[in-house]
């Protein structure tokens, strides 16, 4: 049985140079600002830039195979239990062992990364979608019958803007938690937030640690606030109750 | 399949269910003149909401045939024949994420009306329907009162301008005040309009009030009789209709007519303290002031209050044999 690939090992290290830094880098005190300065451009917004990228590619293709999965569903209740099976044992896989799974496979590459990730959504997604569809009332769905909507006509115009809240509430938590599980892609690749993290992380250096961190939350709490405004201009009758 | 009303068959309509030995619709004929209202009315069970149904093809006709306007609705494209006539139900299913207008305007958008077209019709139906387009146009559903729901739900069935309506206990969900303002709106509106209608309730006063004929059914989706308020209730068909119209039946029958039908006797001018009443009044209710006054006859008035004529017990007690 071959070993199974030390992933860091695969990466050079990138050690901070404390010999030519400041003194505060030097010293390894809490938090440099000159040192974000000086690496900015070099380290932290590229990493910042593959997050976002890394993210938005696993959520969309995420969404798109949930939302498929949860179409076929909500036809043919006999996939629930398969599908929900599938998504489940996905999120229940650690992601270390997951890419250890993958890595033979797939290699050391994006790929590896956004398999893992799509893979953590679907479960949130799916379980979401279907719900927001099964929400809509019974009394809804006999009027569009008995009016002549077609079947096609039902599902694009009155249950999924009625799902649309469902939807974005699980859209929230999906992005929310890929942005945090995106971090753990250093490992693989040395791209996104983790990889500074985990570069940082051998020297016990607070500056870029407390950077990166920070700047993955804000990444977080900036795109669940985008999803809450892009929630409320599909909805404004979510919104409206009796005011007299 | 629009505009004006069409008459509405229903020729030996039978409806099965798979693994049930009795049908739940069993041999229906009967026909509905145009621009009339017809109530179905009968206990649970009684096939009521199944055969109104079998119009639109929400349930399929196992066996027999309807007919529309000589237009055998089997005959028809599904959604072609369901955008063709108006529906309304109880739990009105109203699109919450839709403005009151865009509600209004479902069928003809689906029919491919220009704009202007679909806006002026939705604001000159939610004003036909007394909810001011100014007002309720933008609203959501979730803005509205129950007994404003239902009217936007009339509103909406009434969107394409529809031959035929069906509605499946409309009011049954809203409070009795309300109902009975729906009740007399759905009148004047099918003054206006003139659709044929056919309604389902389990009330029979509801029925008496509404209908131009009504089709009692019993267990097992059987007709036990077909007629005008006035015949059903003054000659039910069998002990079944009689039971299910109520032992008031009497009253009921004196309640459809008014004072100023009747042939009245010359008044003399009464006692100067007996009971008086306009001749819009009901008999029931005249019977009523009647006992209440401890007299046996009521001098009908006019509008300035003038004695027309006069009405007695005997009268009444003589009136529907």
């Amino acid at each position: 049985m071959t070993p199974p690939p030390t992933l860091l090992a695969q990466q050079e290290p990138v050690i901070p140079d404390f010999g030519e830094g400041s003194a505060c880098v030097t010293e390894n005190r809490l938090f440099c600002p000159d040192w974000v300065r000086d690496n900015w451009a070099t380290v932290i917004e590229p990493a910042l830039v593959e997050h976002v990228k890394l993210t938005v590619i696993a959520v969309v293709v995420g969404f798109a195979i949930a939302f498929a999965a949860a179409l076929v569903t909500y036809r043919y209740r006999r996939f629930e239990t398969p599908f929900l099976t599938f998504s489940a044992i996905v999120y229940t896989i650690p992601s270390l062992a997951l890419f250890q799974l993958l890595v033979p496979v797939t290699g050391l590459t994006v790929t590896t990364v956004e398999i893992a990730l799509v893979g953590y959504t679907l479960l949130i997604l799916y379980r979401n979608i279907l719900e927001g569809l099964r929400g809509v009332p019974a009394d809804v769905l006999e009027a569009a019958r008995g009016m002549g909507l077609t079947r096609r006509q039902t599902l694009w115009r009155v249950e999924l803007p009625l799902a649309v809240p469902a939807i974005m509430a699980g859209l929230r938590v999906a992005v929310v938690s890929t942005i945090a599980l995106a971090t753990v892609a250093a490992l693989v690749i040395p791209e996104g937030l983790g990889y500074p993290i985990f570069v940082a992380l051998r020297e016990a250096f607070k500056t870029e640690i407390i950077v990166a961190g920070g700047l993955a939350v804000a990444f977080a709490l900036v795109a669940d606030g985008l999803l809450v405004l892009v929630q409320r201009a599909l909805t404004p009758w979510a919104r409206a109750r009796r005011t007299a | 399949m629009s505009g004006a009303a069409a008459e509405i068959v229903f020729d030996h309509v039978t409806k099965r269910y798979p693994g049930r030995p009795e049908p739940a619709v069993r041999e229906l004929t009967l026909t509905i003149p145009a621009g009339a209202i017809c109530c179905l009315v009968g206990p649970s069970g009684a096939g009521k909401t199944t055969a109104m149904k079998m119009v639109n093809r929400l349930i399929d006709i196992t066996d027999g045939d309807i007919r529309i306007g000589e237009q055998s609705v089997r005959a028809l494209d599904l959604t072609e024949l369901r955008r063709g006539i108006g529906y309304v139900i109880q739990q009105v299913g109203l699109f919450p994420h839709m403005t009151v207008a865009d509600n209004v305007a479902t069928v003809p958008r689906l029919l491919g009306w220009p704009k202007e077209r679909i806006q002026a019709r939705a604001d000159e139906l939610l004003d036909l329907v007394d909810l001011p387009a100014v007002d309720y146009r933008e609203r959501f559903p979730a803005q509205l009162s129950g007994g404003e729901r239902q009217r936007v739900g009339l509103a909406r069935a009434l969107a394409s301008d529809p031959p035929a309506m069906l509605m499946d206990e409309p009011f049954g969900a809203v409070d009795p005040i309300t109902r009975k303002r729906l009740q007399h709106e759905l009148l004047r509106i099918q003054n206006e309009v003139r659709k044929t209608i056919i309604f389902v309730t389990h009330d029979i006063d509801e029925a008496i009030l509404l209908a131009d004929r009504i089709a009692i059914l019993r267990e097992g989706g059987v007709l036990a009789q077909y007629d005008t308020p006035e015949a059903i209730l003054s000659h039910p068909a069998d002990e079944f209709v009689e039971r299910f119209i109520g032992a008031d039946r009497g009253l009921k029958l004196l309640a459809l007519k008014r004072l100023d039908e009747l042939d009245l006797a010359p008044s003399d001018g009464g006692a100067p303290d007996g009971p008086r009443a306009p001749g819009s009044t009901t008999l029931r209710d005249a019977l009523s002031l009647m006992i209440t006054s401890g007299s046996r006859s009521l001098v009908v008035i006019d509008d300035a209050g003038r004695p027309t004529g006069v009405v007695t017990l005997d009268v009444l007690a003589e009136l529907e044999r």
